[in-house]
């Protein structure tokens, strides 16, 4: 009790230990007025009373020290228990069980309801007649403006022209000040068929609006992670001007569709395969990453790949109907964070 | 089985892709209805109603300007008419005493002989409301009044039956603050049950209460909720509140006799495009353009009742869902019917709501 602190310079934490524990028990004796013969405790095991945690130890240092030595012990179970187990496939050799998937969130998330099943016709009807049908029916080709929020600073401007090398047919201009509700019929009448409007906030740009243009859905994204082409390590030469192919990937639900086409509609209908050069835009957990590279066959199988220009991430804050009207469009989809961020393994795209 | 089916449908949704929806909560299913068999745009639902003979009849409205009858018996399309004049699309559709009332977004309101055998060109009495309309809704306790309202066109009650001048015209809020006149935009309308008044509420956010039995052409009662147009709006069965929704998709229950916020409903995602709810149970019936169809329970506790998703491909742009359940005469009388609303009959009622109490409060 009171010599555990005098001891604690001298002897070994054992001892000590093994003091804290003869403590423990003769307390707890004495606070369950059980008749102990006192100093004919074993010493080293030491049985605490059922329904006792290392927590309700009032001393801290002693706190400290079951606990670390309980976390040792813990340690030193699953270590054992690993190498019994490999042991133990290594003895059975072919026959032992595939080894277990390990859970991650992917892996968990919540069956949604929204996933498109391919065979669904519905969704096939109402893809086939929606604002994309032109553009899948190859009626139309893409054109489009790509502008900045007002005064863009240096990376933004850059941003700008990476992204008009990258998409083909694609002009840059000059914001001005002028309002998204004026500029979007004089594209419509230009025969713009996408906005797309980078917004830029001290000096970085961190958001985007993609808004398909004759009455298409309005996407508003959050932009993070942008690395320009200086900034990539081990990359290739500038693109060419070779109409890329596109990957989308893992856009499963019915937002997660329509997204998807509307990155699509972004790019003509025929990649140019002679130029290597691929877009993808990955969906995971409801971020969506781009990147943009240039591809080479090295083999059947072997294929070696070289980033080229930007890459960022965008993550999906409301997808309204209709070109760009923010006050009184109406919504297909806004990310609500405390409703729909309660769960881990919900994701919506 | 076609028949089963239709008849045991809760809630009856239309979709922007012409299919019409029935959909069973108990078993949680949907199904499909369509004219022509093949969902085509053209015919996106933009207006239903229940049709003459309680509630085995469904009007829809659709764009192409034609309103097909729908026996819920029987589960078909039993047969359509072409409603020509004015352009847009349906604003609202009602029936009453064998007419037909229609009014389209350009203002022309008209109401036709609904006989089957007779489909004349020509309407019975065409009336002029102005432009823009965005809803007319008919009074549930007298069939031949109707009321308008739209963008810059201010609400009127017409009486189908009397002038061909409203008998109420609204008149506008007097300037706000800085003396600019406030703009009109009536999104929904409602009547209020036992009384002359009605409630509308519009695409800038104010919810007002109108009575024309008082000397004030002004609104009584003016609230305001959230930044976003409401879109749509219902009377709780309680009779003291509506619950409005907007593009948002936040959904709120307004007490108007106070003006204030009783409580929000959550689950939507995008903008409300119908409501509708129970006649006698707190429960509302909800869809978006999300795509999906919610019921709510509005109070004790608020919640999330069930959740529909089949409406995979479709919008549901429809303005009404309606809630209609039978009773299966195991206790009570016969059916009972309410005005307005769609009727309340309802099979093992007590029994399903402690089945799903446990379970219910699914996000």
């Amino acid at each position: 009790m009171a010599k555990s602190g005098d001891k604690s310079g001298g002897s070994g934490k054992k001892s000590l230990k093994r003091k804290a524990a003869i403590a423990e028990l003769q307390r707890a004796a004495v606070a369950e007025h059980e008749a102990t013969e006192s100093g004919v405790q074993p010493p080293k095991t030491a049985a605490f009373p059922p329904g006792f945690s290392i927590s309700e130890i009032k001393n801290k240092q002693r706190r400290h020290l079951m606990f670390t030595r309980w976390k040792q012990q813990q340690r030193k179970e699953k270590l054992a228990a690993k190498k019994r187990l490999k042991k133990e496939r290594e003895a059975l050799g072919d026959k032992a069980p595939p080894k277990p998937i390990p859970k991650t969130i992917d892996n968990q998330r919540v069956y949604d309801e929204t996933i498109v099943d391919p065979n669904d016709e519905e969704v096939a009807y109402d893809e086939s007649t929606d604002e994309f049908a032109s553009y899948f029916n190859r009626q139309t080709s893409p054109k489009i403006l790509i502008t900045t929020s007002d005064r863009p600073h240096g990376r933004t401007v850059r941003l700008c022209e990476q992204l008009s090398t990258v998409i083909p047919n694609s002009h840059v201009y000059y914001r001005r000040g002028l309002a998204l509700k004026k500029i979007i019929p004089q594209c419509i009448s230009r025969d713009f068929t996408d906005l797309i409007v980078i917004n830029e906030d001290r000096k970085t740009p961190n958001g985007l609006i993609l808004s398909h243009l004759p009455d298409g859905p309005t996407a508003h994204f959050k932009m993070s992670s942008v690395r320009l082409r200086k900034e990539i390590k081990r990359r290739g030469k500038d693109p060419t001007e070779h109409i890329p192919e596109i990957i989308l990937n893992n856009f499963t639900t019915r937002l997660g569709h329509s997204v998807g086409r509307m990155f699509a509609s972004l790019f003509p209908h025929n990649p140019q395969f002679i130029g290597r050069q691929v877009a993808t835009f990955h969906n995971q957990r409801d971020y969506i990453f781009f990147r943009f590279h240039r591809y080479i066959f090295k083999s059947e199988k072997k294929v070696g790949i070289q980033e080229l220009g930007p890459r960022f991430t965008l993550k999906l804050r409301s997808l309204q109907k209709g070109t760009f009207d923010s006050k009184y469009g109406e919504y297909e989809w806004v990310h609500k964070p405390r409703e729909m961020d309660t769960s881990r393994r919900k994701f919506h795209l | 089985m076609a028949s089963d089916a239709a008849r045991w449908n809760h809630v009856w949704v239309g979709t922007e892709t012409g299919i019409l929806k029935g959909v069973n909560l108990q078993r949680k299913q949907a199904v499909n209805f369509t004219a022509a068999g093949q969902p085509r745009r053209e015919e996106a639902v933009s207006a239903l109603c229940w049709g003459a003979g309680g509630e085995t009849q469904i009007l829809v409205g659709c764009a192409d300007r034609t309103v097909k009858h729908f026996s819920t018996e029987e589960g078909i399309f039993q047969g359509q008419r072409h409603c020509p004049g004015g352009e847009g699309t349906f604003r609202g559709l009602a029936q009453a005493d064998g007419t037909l009332i229609t009014c389209v977004d350009s203002g022309i309101l008209r109401v036709w002989r609904d006989n089957d055998k007779e489909a004349s060109p020509d309407p019975l009495l065409e009336l002029r409301v102005g432009p823009g309309v965005c809803r007319m809704r008919q009074d549930p306790a007298h069939p031949h009044v109707v009321a308008t309202g739209g963008k810059e066109n201010a609400l009127k009650v017409w009486d189908l039956q009397g002038s061909e001048e409203p008998v109420f015209r609204a008149k506008n809020v007097r300037n706000d603050w800085l003396d600019l006149r406030v703009p009109i935009w009536d999104q929904d309308i409602q009547f209020l049950p036992g009384s002359q008044k009605l409630v509308t509420c519009t695409g800038y956010h104010q919810v007002r209460v109108y009575d024309p039995a008082s000397p004030q052409r002004r609104p009584v009662l003016e609230t305001n909720y959230g930044e976003y147009p409401l879109t749509a709006m219902t009377l709780t069965p309680g009779g003291n509140s509506v619950i409005v929704g907007n593009t948002h998709g936040q959904l709120a229950e307004i007490d108007f006799r106070q003006g204030r916020l009783l409580g929000c409903l959550k689950g939507l995602a995008g903008s409300v495009r119908g409501l509708q709810c129970h006649p006698s149970k707190p429960l509302l019936a909800s869809c978006g353009l999300d795509r999906v169809l919610r019921v709510h329970r509005i109070q004790n506790p608020r919640g999330l009742e069930h959740k529909d998703e089949p409406q995979e491909p479709n919008k549901v742009p429809s303005e009404d869902t309606e809630t209609d359940e039978l009773w299966v005469a195991l206790e009570a009388a016969a059916k009972r019917k309410l005005p307005d609303l769609k009727q309340t009959q309802r099979a093992l009622q007590t029994k399903r709501r402690k089945k799903k109490r446990p379970g219910s409060t699914s996000p």
